[in-house]
């Protein structure tokens, strides 16, 4: 996206797109993601809540799944899955 | 027709604000200031004034208080001096960079070291960068006058911008003087109600104070510069519709016995007024002296300036404040500066006067004069000088 | 006994869905600290104006031209999160009033870390609370200037290594105990103090609404694990918060109006504090004599807090 020019700027340099920053794909940092074994999930939603990004989306059939559009592969889910149904992989 | 009352100017300010339909008002006491501060907190005792009063634990957080409640839309407004003041001073290019329309009213005085409680313009000069508008007063009339037009400047859709008004603390500040006080229906008409250009309010979030990386600072500069320069024009409408009200008319720049005057003289603040004495005295003796009142300091009136004092022989610049160590008092550095690309400019002369309360008599103005034109040599001197200062 | 049927498990679905603080932050990955924050926005919901000071959470959310806010943000300076949540309180108090905004609630809430609150914004948190504003103010706590490279602040624990106080041959870290700022909150008398931890989700939610629901100043500190500065995994943050409040490094309490109530989430018995340090780099250099000197001090200080609950209780 090209940068604004200084009249371009907002006044104040108030930003009036609440949660904009989503733009920007952290994604790209991980260097491994969580790998969700539904046959272990119990479903009870816990990764979704300790997610430091809030990535963690339920998918339609109630089990869940990293959005790796901005997973930064912290390991958190995986480690306090209480069924140890979620495993980090090396990325490629 | 507001009444002519007598009143202690400082207090008189906060009646004038207190008809101004401020929101939210947070200070903190500080001699000179504390009679506009206590003043203001009388008025929503007695229900006189419908606005949040907030007795704040220090400057900087009346300063970041009166952000806030800026940013969630409220007309805000604070006083303070000195200490308080240079307190503040981290958080006023802030305030002006998030374009929010606080007022200020400045009780000028010394700032430390040593600790002095009495008037000078120490305290404001450190403000110049800061992006605020300024301006300065000489009497108790121009005072309130100034004070409530101040919210109808820094509101205008196209300024958006803090302004402080400074008055000479004690000096002008403890003084009784006659003046007429507009009435309340007055004020209602000239001032319309505040429309922010973004608020704190969950009906349209927005973020505001996000930092900024080096590929936009400088846009951001340059936009908050231009904003500050596009202000005076809205500064000087504002004055003319004053004038339409109320028969007094205001400029960036007041002249006084210019036309065909040899020697002028450059005074800011309240100080002017004993100038004006001393031209007097001078012109019945023949003397053609002239005085030249700057009135809006930030943003620079540069047209202005250049146009009073281009052909004058002679500038005397009073300075009330003096940057250590360097070319000379901050308004003479800036005239002169002004005046720089003039193909014909003054001989101009820097006096520092007045510095923590000591008082300047009519002589002391004469004095400068007889001075200045008793110097034959014609040079351009590259020195200032201390007015009165015991060798 | 049917693991769906287990209300520990179940209650996580009963959270609010809506995410208030969006993803593309620029958090360290496993940062426990924004995840606070982003359970306190869920908490806290849309009707909420935060103010927040310099820092971590500051900067990993407002780059401009972005942000990931989508409740009404504002960030002024370092030391001034609660002089400006006072400001906008007072402001949104006479909009209200004068009916040029519409009536509807809205919570102002001030933020900061360790440093912001109980270093250099200490003074300005102190008036807010003292002129009892309604607004919340929270502490999110990762123990150090995280923001500017690890340096210490009042609320580094003892024996910690900073950049400031590092651990070196003549050195232990941080020779000080960490400044108990929420008994100072309590002794400005002020409706509702409590702590709180990530690692317990449910239970800090619970104290978000809590503060939310009072009319008057209130005063979170929230345990925020930081793996960079901590010198640990990048999946350690919960649990590392847990094992906090199960050696008693961070105690879980809540005192109202000046009742002091432990939260159900303590353990009837201590894990060694020696637990707690090891999985962290920060405490790595310590002897056993100076961990048994912070597992006496531990030990005191809860006693104090039990007795406090005992008889200061509601």
């Amino acid at each position: 996206m090209a940068l604004k020019t200084w009249k371009e700027l907002p006044i104040g340099c108030v930003v009036s797109e609440p949660g904009s920053a989503s733009e920007y794909h952290t994604g790209s940092w991980r260097s491994q993601r969580p790998i969700w074994k539904n046959e272990k999930c119990i479903k009870c939603g816990i990764c979704y809540v300790y997610c430091p990004e809030g990535c963690v989306q339920q998918t339609e059939d109630g089990f869940f799944q990293a959005n790796l559009d901005y997973c930064k592969g912290c390991g958190i889910c995986a480690h306090e899955c209480w069924p140890h149904a979620i495993s980090m992989v090396e990325e490629g | 027709m507001g009444k002519r009352i007598g009143m202690e100017v400082a207090v008189a300010v906060a009646e004038a604000v207190g008809l101004c339909n401020i929101d939210m008002a947070a200070v903190y006491p500080i001699t000179p200031q504390s009679h506009i501060a206590e003043h203001l907190s009388d008025l929503v005792a007695d229900g006189r004034i419908d606005a949040e009063f907030v007795t704040v634990e220090s400057e900087h957080s009346a300063m970041s208080a009166v952000i806030g409640a800026s940013g969630a839309g409220a007309r805000s407004y604070t006083a303070t001096s000195s200490q308080g003041l240079m307190y503040m001073h981290e958080l006023l290019p802030i305030a002006s960079a998030m374009r929010l329309p606080i007022c200020m009213a400045i009780a000028n005085r010394a700032v430390s070291g040593p600790l002095n409680i009495l008037n000078d313009h120490t305290d404001i000069m450190p403000q110049r960068d800061s992006g605020w508008i300024s301006i300065f007063v000489e009497n108790g009339q121009e005072a309130i006058d100034m004070s409530i037009m101040s919210f109808k400047i820094a509101e205008h859709k196209d300024v958006m911008l803090p302004v402080n008004v400074n008055i000479d603390g004690f000096q002008l500040t403890h003084m009784v003087e006659p003046f007429e006080m507009p009435t309340q229906e007055e004020v209602n008409q000239f001032l319309p109600p505040f429309v922010p250009h973004a608020t704190l309010h969950p009906s349209k979030p927005v973020t505001m104070g996000a930092f900024a990386m080096s590929d936009y600072f400088a846009e951001i500069m340059k936009a908050k510069d231009e904003a500050i320069k596009n202000s005076k024009k809205v500064i000087v409408d504002v004055w003319d519709e004053w004038a339409k009200m109320f028969g007094r008319k205001y400029q960036p720049v007041e002249t006084y016995q210019v036309e065909d005057a040899d020697v002028l003289m450059l005074t800011m603040g309240s100080m002017g007024e004993t100038a004006q004495i001393a031209i007097d005295e001078l012109r019945a003796k023949g003397v053609k002296a002239g005085l030249v009142k700057l009135r809006l300091w930030r943003p620079f009136p540069l047209a202005e300036i250049k146009a009073v004092l281009k052909n004058v022989k002679k500038l005397i610049v009073t300075d009330r404040a003096i940057s250590f160590g360097g070319p000379g008092g901050p308004v003479f550095s800036e005239v002169k500066s002004a005046l720089y690309a003039e193909a014909k400019r003054p001989l101009i002369y820097n006096y520092i006067y007045g510095l923590g309360g000591r008082d300047m008599a009519v002589k002391d103005f004469a004095g400068m004069f007889e001075k200045v034109l008793a110097d034959t040599t014609n040079q351009e001197s590259d020195t200032y000088e201390f007015w009165g200062v015991r060798e | 006994m049917n693991i769906v049927e287990n209300f520990d498990l179940f209650a996580p679905r009963l959270i609010n869905k809506k995410e208030l603080l969006s993803p593309g932050h620029r958090a360290c990955s496993g940062c426990g600290e924004v995840l606070a924050v982003r359970l306190m926005c869920k908490a806290l919901g849309e009707n909420t104006v935060i103010a927040s000071a310099t820092g971590c959470m500051e900067i990993i959310s407002s780059m401009f031209p972005t942000t990931a806010w989508k409740v009404p943000w504002i960030h002024v300076a370092f030391e001034n999160a609660a002089s400006v949540a006072s400001g906008i309180e007072a402001g949104l108090k006479a909009l209200r009033k004068k009916g040029k905004i519409d009536d509807r609630y809205v919570k102002v809430v001030g933020m900061g870390g360790d440093g912001a609150t109980m270093d250099i914004g200490f003074q300005a948190l102190s008036g807010a609370m003292e002129r009892g504003h309604d607004m919340i103010y929270v502490c999110f706590d990762n123990e150090a200037y995280m923001n500017t490279g690890i340096q210490r602040s009042s609320g580094t624990p003892m024996g910690a290594s900073t950049t400031t106080a590092p651990a070196g041959k003549v050195s232990m870290g941080q020779k000080t105990w960490k400044k108990n700022m929420p008994e100072i909150m309590v002794a400005h008398g002020i409706p509702y103090v409590a702590t709180a931890c990530p690692s317990y989700p449910l239970d800090f939610i619970r104290k978000m609404e809590k503060a939310k629901s009072i009319k008057g100043p209130s005063y979170i500190h929230c345990f925020s694990m930081c793996p960079t500065g901590w010198r640990s995994p990048s999946h350690t943050a919960i649990s590392m918060g847990r094992l906090a409040v199960e050696t008693g490094a961070f105690p879980l309490y809540e005192v109202e109006n000046g009742h002091y109530h432990l939260s159900s989430e303590m353990p009837k018995k201590f894990k060694p504090i020696k637990d707690y340090f090891k999985p962290q780099g920060r405490f790595r250099h310590l002897t056993a004599d100076e961990i048994e000197m912070i597992q006496e001090r531990v030990n005191i200080e809860y006693k104090k807090l039990v007795e406090k609950a005992k008889c200061l209780k509601v």
